[in-house]
């Protein structure tokens, strides 16, 4: 099988039981509208400020709420050595990490959007005056994040400390991921697309590549044991 | 022969070291614009430069292992890290003291900065992560890809006063700039610091690789006893 259909079918697992049992998506979204709840306790929710740092408020949501899913994505193969079970199948370790990521990446997508509404709602931050841009940032970014969170959840996932490891691990190596989203995010719900835009726009498409290049070439060693 | 390696080192890093402090202090003027203080560039640079060295070592020592399985591989990797993020403390320890002279504040949020910050961050993650594993395989095989994956932020801090607008100095070096931002006779002593830095960095590598064997010998020793 085509290794990119191997990386669909593990996702398509993934997402199903991931939509029957609700426990990642509940856990993150929850958690994702928690912290801009909190947010409204730190500053002025009603002040025109909140333009100016929302991008940076929102990917911290996602960021925090992104780590939860993580720790599910591979943990949840453990009982009754399920991973074992994948990683004696035909699927490749490649394929195993980019479906994991796949999942993250859609699970992740739906936790933005709700937090997007929530946002837009509480803190009256318009974030549809440029909606197709506002998604290709929210895609890229979102992926990056989800190749290293499939990476660093399989790195983890045999590890005593792994809850304590996996953000220690990840937030470094995604910061500047998150400061090219948060640069762009800002730029949008202000409406002020600059030159600059198009250089942090780089630098999330560079960081989706390097990561993902490095995932797939790293994928046996992360995960065979 | 190994010990008499690391004395000869050692010995010959710390007598460079002392002979360029003496130039540094006594024979190099004061700086026109900011005075003695721009003497901290002596440290600053060359500790740079060695840490970054350092994790470019660990990089190729942790593919070697990746490709060989051979854990002496992994042993080099994990002492060269070790010592190399000393000496990132080092450079950042010296700019942050610059900074507090020359801007007046000890720290400020630009992109090299702030990409050296994560920098330690992902070096600190690289020995925690060697701290949660006692599995020997297991541990390498892991710090190694980590080592690689971080290895990107490396880059990022080399290259981000070229990529962005930074509040931090540009570089003086002739070798980046093709010449002509800093008197010869300062650049040459940056050389012969960088060069004792190395020293005393490969000293105190091979001790901590001996340590490392030491270490997973004993560690092989007391498994054989539980077994």
């Amino acid at each position: 099988m085509n290794p990119f259909f191997q990386a669909l079918s593990v996702a398509r697992k993934d997402l199903a039981i991931e939509f029957r049992t609700k426990e990642s998506l509940n856990a993150a979204g929850a958690f994702a509208v928690v912290i801009l709840l909190l947010f409204s306790f730190v500053f002025d929710p009603a002040s025109p400020e909140v333009r100016t740092i929302g991008g940076g408020l929102l990917w911290l949501c996602f960021a925090f709420g992104g780590a939860l899913i993580f720790n599910r994505g591979f943990a949840r193969e453990l009982p009754n050595e399920c991973l074992d079970a994948l990683l004696a199948s035909p699927i490749s370790t490649a394929s195993l990490l980019i479906g994991k990521a796949i999942t993250s990446f859609v699970l992740l997508l739906i936790v933005e959007a709700v937090s997007l509404f929530v946002f837009g709602f509480f803190y009256d931050v318009r974030w549809w005056l440029h909606p197709l841009k506002l998604f290709g940032v929210c895609a890229l970014a979102t992926w990056g994040i989800a190749i290293l969170g499939a990476a660093f959840g399989a790195m983890t996932v045999n590890l005593k400390l792994r809850e304590l490891m996996l953000p220690v691990l990840i937030y470094p190596l995604l910061l500047p991921l998150l400061m090219a989203a948060i640069e762009l995010t800002n730029n949008l719900l202000m409406n002020q697309v600059t030159a600059d835009s198009l250089l942090w726009g780089r630098v999330l498409l560079v960081f989706d590549i390097v990561y993902t290049s490095l995932g797939i070439g790293l994928a046996e060693i992360i995960l065979v044991n | 022969m190994r010990e008499k390696l690391v004395y000869i080192l050692a010995i010959v890093g710390a007598v460079l070291l002392a002979w360029n402090l003496y130039g540094i202090f006594t024979v190099l003027p004061d700086e026109a614009a900011q005075g003695a203080i721009y003497r901290i560039i002596f440290i600053h640079v060359p500790a740079a430069i060695t840490a970054f060295t350092g994790f470019f070592i660990a990089l190729v020592l942790s593919a070697i292992y990746l490709k060989t399985g051979d854990l002496r591989y992994d042993s080099a990797a994990a002492s060269v890290t070790e010592v190399s993020f000393v000496f990132a403390c080092v450079n950042v320890a010296t700019g942050s003291i610059w900074a507090r002279i020359i801007w007046g504040i000890w720290w400020t949020w630009d992109p090299r900065l702030t990409s050296m910050f994560v920098c330690l961050l992902i070096y600190f993650g690289y020995l925690m992560l060697r701290k949660a594993i006692d599995e020997p395989t297991q541990r390498a095989r892991l710090s190694a890809a980590l080592s690689i994956f971080g290895f990107v932020d490396v880059i990022i801090v080399w290259k981000s006063i070229q990529w962005w607008r930074t509040q931090h100095p540009s570089p003086v070096l002739s070798i980046r700039t093709g010449g002509g931002n800093i008197d010869p006779a300062m650049e040459h002593m940056i050389y012969r610091d960088l060069l004792a830095f190395l020293l005393i960095a490969a000293a105190i590598v091979l001790v901590r690789m001996r340590q490392e064997m030491i270490e997973r010998e004993i560690d092989s020793l007391r498994r054989l006893a539980h077994a």
